[in-house]
């Protein structure tokens, strides 16, 4: 009963605030929403804790009946059991934290009904997703947090930019899509079911087995899987379809933090542990897994060190860790790549939303070369990004440690000790991403904090000044790849903290950065209590944790040294010794325009599909239909007509004798015809 | 003997000439109105001929109708041709074009 | 005997003085041709018997109709020397189809049989009549209506003749009638007060 009221309040509030926005007014629609949002979360911690204590079990609390069409069955039915219950609980929370902070980020915004009413139905769609107990729920929950993301992407629907970025979003994770709903169609075609426990169940027998694909014979398992996790490829912004995530940052700030930080863009990771034992039975399948999670983190974390845009930065980020959670599944530690997820559903979402009040004490600068010496103008602020920062790059010893500390340790120790070669890449992959993650993480830090205030060059903060109306949706990320710093100055503006609907949701965060990791680390990862928590939920393996505990120290102090190791270089390059980053760039300006263009992917895809997609659609628009259905069609009717009709003028040439004349055939015509034919 | 035959034949070759008269003329208007008479003349003199032939009086009514009418169209179209030639100034046929489509 | 040369020389005037009216040069002499058809027409009604339509041919087609060409052509101030002679280009082709329409109608006229509603109706029952009396009988009962139509159809050329060719002279000044009974007293006539030695103002 509670997971129905959970998963079904955001919808009704959705509806509400949607439908009836203009009658309830604003204040309303805000509240129906939060309230229903914050409901959900007092509900989930309960369970949560439930399955904490060892108490409960899975269940299946069925809705409705859906399909049945011969041999296929799909009903609504919400499952419960430990994984949903983590993802419960990080899903609501963040989803109420961020609906709360919406209160005072949103507040000149004239379009708040719409956006709640977005926020609730993102909300729910991402609750039928992680509920679902067959493969088709799953999908209706998968494509519905699609299209709230291009709903909310594309909220400030008046900018073209936005507009296109909505787009993207939606196009790329439609190619996802179409991968999942392959691996969908076969596994229905193998196992006769979609119903995920009885997949799951049959599974280990399909080993080994092949089938038929695109006139080739290839293993079944792995097919599906590769299918299936094209899905979460889409979804999650893994190399190659990632392209859509920093354009994604076009959206509100709230909307960057709930689902390209915390919820959406984990949706894939959560499918692959959801399909744990379908990906164990897979080696290949597995180990793709692993090298596009690996690939995606170091290639993320390079971008992300080279961009000016605040909002952006944290973009790559997410893409990053993301990477990392993929890897961690690949390698079979799903137990820790859930840690991660959940961990970094709150460290990601708390430094997007304290970026979003820096940006709202900025007057909606998201340049961080307009920022510096923040720290005295926004100190809560501040702290707390300190504490996320603290919290992403791992700072910890011992049994202390912030939240990344664990998790992302635990995926570093579990990929060396599963001894392939795939994890032992992953790892040096990681451990790189990891040194990067540290140096850009405090480079933004240190951009935005510290130093001399720089804001005074800054086209907002003029704005800013001299009064003019500054609406939120004239933010824009950096349009220029320069790393030349502009000019100190205040300009005259004092940046100030910002209400207080901003800074309870980030200070809670800041609480859950701190202590998730300490707290909850063994229910996760720890072999002993593990798999109590997780039973069955996820194929965790117990030898793999244990050996991940008992790997080497220098395995274990890898992460902790090259977290210095990035501490320090940004702090020499960004506190020290300013000039240092541009004379890097002067000295190495290619790789610098490789890794800020996105080391050209955009470029790649725009040459490669975008221009011969535009060339084939323009090639039915003016061959198929202006030439061929508009010539023979309407066009060409009226076209004739008009040719017939000048022909047929020229009969009528005004001669008076050519009358007589042709009356006079007539005449012959008519007599012939009454002579010879009319008896 | 003069049997019908003949009589229909002349009135042949009257039609015919007459229709002649009508598009083989290059000259004026005139022309072409003269020979609807000619030709209005040959169809009185078949009527005639059948209803002489015939025993039948309907022949010789039904040309004096004939006659009613050509006389009315020969004035409607006298007066038109009038009036075009205050327009036109020329009466000759190549003139008469301005009715085209 | 009389009778046939008569038919050949009334056929053959007509047919000469019928091609004389196409091919004569002078318009004038095309209507006086045209008259000559007409009266040897008229005669060849007459040997069919046809005295009455003999004679309305002379009256009405030479006496009218062809007068009014005649007006008409002279009224018309045609430049003879402009006007342009010779054959056209169509000439053979007018030929050919004339040759078939001639052609045509011969056949017609060979294989023609009298109709079913015809046959058996050779001469009327009761004594032989004067043509015009027969004529009268005939018109004024069974085509009563066509007559009828036939008067009207007069009017409405007479009047669409006079509407076609009517002129407004433009310096006379007629009256208009209609205006001068429209006209009310109060336009017309206005009461004043003249102050003794002052007049009216107009």
């Amino acid at each position: 009963m509670q997971l129905i009221l959970i998963v079904f309040l955001p919808l009704i509030a959705a509806l509400v605030a949607g439908l009836g926005g203009p009658w309830i007014g604003k204040t309303a629609a805000k509240v129906v929403t939060t309230g229903a949002l914050f409901i959900g979360a007092f509900l989930s911690w309960p369970i949560f804790f439930q399955y904490i204590g060892g108490s409960a079990h899975p269940t299946v609390v069925p809705v409705m009946e859906w399909i049945r069409s011969g041999t296929m069955t799909v009903d609504w039915a919400l499952r419960l059991d430990a994984l949903t219950a983590v993802m419960l609980v990080v899903v609501t929370t963040v989803s109420s934290l961020v609906h709360l902070y919406s209160w005072g980020y949103m507040e000149e915004d004239p379009g708040q009904p719409r956006f709640f009413a977005y926020l609730s139905l993102f909300s729910f769609a991402m609750l039928m997703l992680v509920t679902a107990d067959n493969l088709v729920q799953m999908f209706f929950g998968w494509e519905g947090v699609g299209l709230a993301s291009y709903l909310l992407i594309g909220f400030w629907y008046h900018k073209p930019s936005a507009n296109a970025a909505a787009l993207k979003a939606f196009i790329v994770n439609r190619i996802g899509d179409f991968g999942f709903s392959l691996g969908i169609f076969g596994t229905f075609l193998v196992f006769g079911t979609v119903s995920i426990p009885a997949i799951l169940a049959a599974a280990p027998h399909m080993a080994g087995s092949t089938i038929g694909f695109a006139g080739m014979r290839v293993d079944t398992m792995t097919l599906l899987c590769l299918l299936l996790f094209v899905g979460a490829m889409g979804k999650s912004a893994q190399l190659p379809l990632h392209t859509w995530l920093p354009d994604a940052m076009e959206g509100p700030t709230p909307v960057s933090a709930l689902i390209h930080a915390a919820t959406m863009v984990t949706a894939g990771v959560f499918m692959v542990c959801r399909l744990s034992p379908m990906f164990e039975t897979s080696t290949t399948a597995l180990n793709v897994v692993t090298y596009v999670g690996a690939a995606t983190c170091i290639f993320a974390a390079t971008v992300g060190c080279a961009q000016n845009d605040i909002k952006r930065v944290i973009a790559y980020s997410t893409c990053s860790q993301l990477g990392y959670m993929f890897f961690a599944a690949g390698v079979g530690a799903y137990g820790a790549a859930m840690f991660h997820l959940f961990t970094h559903a709150f460290f990601k979402a708390l430094l997007f939303l304290a970026a979003g009040s820096v940006i709202h004490a900025m007057h909606h600068e998201q340049d961080m070369r307009y920022y510096g010496g923040l720290r005295k103008e926004i100190p809560i602020t501040f702290w707390v990004m300190v504490i996320g920062t603290l919290a992403i790059t791992g700072v910890g010893a011992g049994p202390f440690g912030f939240a990344g500390f664990w998790s992302k340790d635990a995926i570093l120790e579990d990929s060396w000790a599963g001894g392939t070669v795939s994890g032992t890449i992953a790892f040096w992959i990681g451990a790189l991403a990891a040194l990067l993650t540290s140096f850009y993480s405090w480079r933004l830090i240190f951009l935005t904090f510290f130093g001399e205030p720089r804001w005074g060059a800054s086209e907002h903060i003029q704005h800013a000044l001299h009064g003019e109306e500054d609406l939120a949706s004239e933010e824009h990320g950096d349009s220029s790849h320069s790393a030349v710093a502009p000019p100190t100055g205040t300009g005259g503006y004092h940046p100030h903290e910002s209400p207080w609907t901003i800074l309870v949701p980030i200070i809670l965060l800041a609480l859950g950065a701190l202590l998730a990791g300490e707290i909850w680390h063994p229910i996760f990862v720890d072999p002993e209590r593990a798999p109590e928590f997780w039973r069955q939920s996820v194929a965790f393996s117990v030898a793999l944790a244990r050996a991940g505990e008992d790997s080497a120290t220098w395995v274990k102090l890898t992460p902790t040294i090259v977290m210095l190791l990035g501490l320090w270089i940004a702090w020499n390059n960004y506190i020290r010794n300013p000039q240092a980053a541009t004379r890097f760039v002067e000295q190495f300006p290619a790789v610098y325009r490789f890794v800020s263009n996105k080391w050209y992917f955009d470029e790649l895809y725009d040459l490669l599909f975008v221009r011969p997609a535009l060339w084939l659609g323009r090639l039915f628009w003016h061959g198929g239909d202006e030439g061929t259905i508009d010539r023979f069609g309407p066009h060409g009717a009226a076209y004739a007509v008009g040719v017939g009709n000048r022909v047929t003028a020229r009969i009528q040439s005004g001669y008076l004798y050519s009358y007589a004349l042709v009356m006079l055939l007539g005449l012959i015509g008519a007599a012939s015809w009454a002579i010879w034919w009319a008896k | 003997m003069i049997s019908l035959s003949h009589y229909l034949t002349v009135a042949a070759i009257l039609f015919t000439i007459g229709v002649l008269g009508i598009f083989l003329n290059r000259r004026n208007v005139i022309l072409m109105l003269m020979a609807i008479e000619l030709i209005l003349l040959a169809v009185n003199i078949n009527l005639v001929a059948f209803s002489a032939y015939l025993g039948d009086l309907t022949g010789q009514v039904l040309a004096m109708f004939v006659l009613t009418v050509a006389a009315a169209e020969a004035a409607i179209g006298l007066a038109i041709l009038v009036i075009f030639f205050r327009r036109r100034g020329s009466i000759a046929v190549d003139d008469v074009n301005r009715m085209h489509g | 005997m009389i009778a046939i040369i008569a038919f050949y020389l009334f056929a053959t005037l007509t047919i000469a003085s019928a091609v004389a009216v196409i091919f004569a040069r002078n318009p004038v002499h095309s209507v006086l041709w045209l008259i000559v058809a007409f009266f040897n027409g008229a005669g060849l009604m007459l040997l069919l018997g046809a005295e009455f339509i003999a004679m309305l041919l002379v009256i009405v087609y030479v006496g009218a109709v062809a007068v009014l060409f005649l007006f008409v052509v002279m009224m018309l101030d045609i430049d003879f020397a402009v006007l342009r002679t010779g054959f056209n280009k169509n000439l053979p082709f007018g030929i050919l189809i004339a040759l078939v329409l001639m052609a045509e109608v011969i056949i017609a006229v060979l294989g023609w049989e009298a109709g079913p509603t015809m046959s058996g109706r050779h001469v009327a029952a009761g004594p032989p009549v004067p043509n015009i009396v027969g004529i009268g009988q005939l018109l004024y009962s069974r085509y009563l209506f066509p007559f009828e139509i036939a008067g009207l159809i007069l009017l409405v050329a007479m009047i669409g003749a006079i509407v076609l060719t009517h002129r407004r002279r433009r310096d006379t000044r007629p009256q208009k009638p209609s205006r001068q009974i429209a006209r009310r007293p109060k336009d017309a006539v206005r009461l004043t007060q003249p102050e003794v030695g002052e007049g009216v103002k107009l």
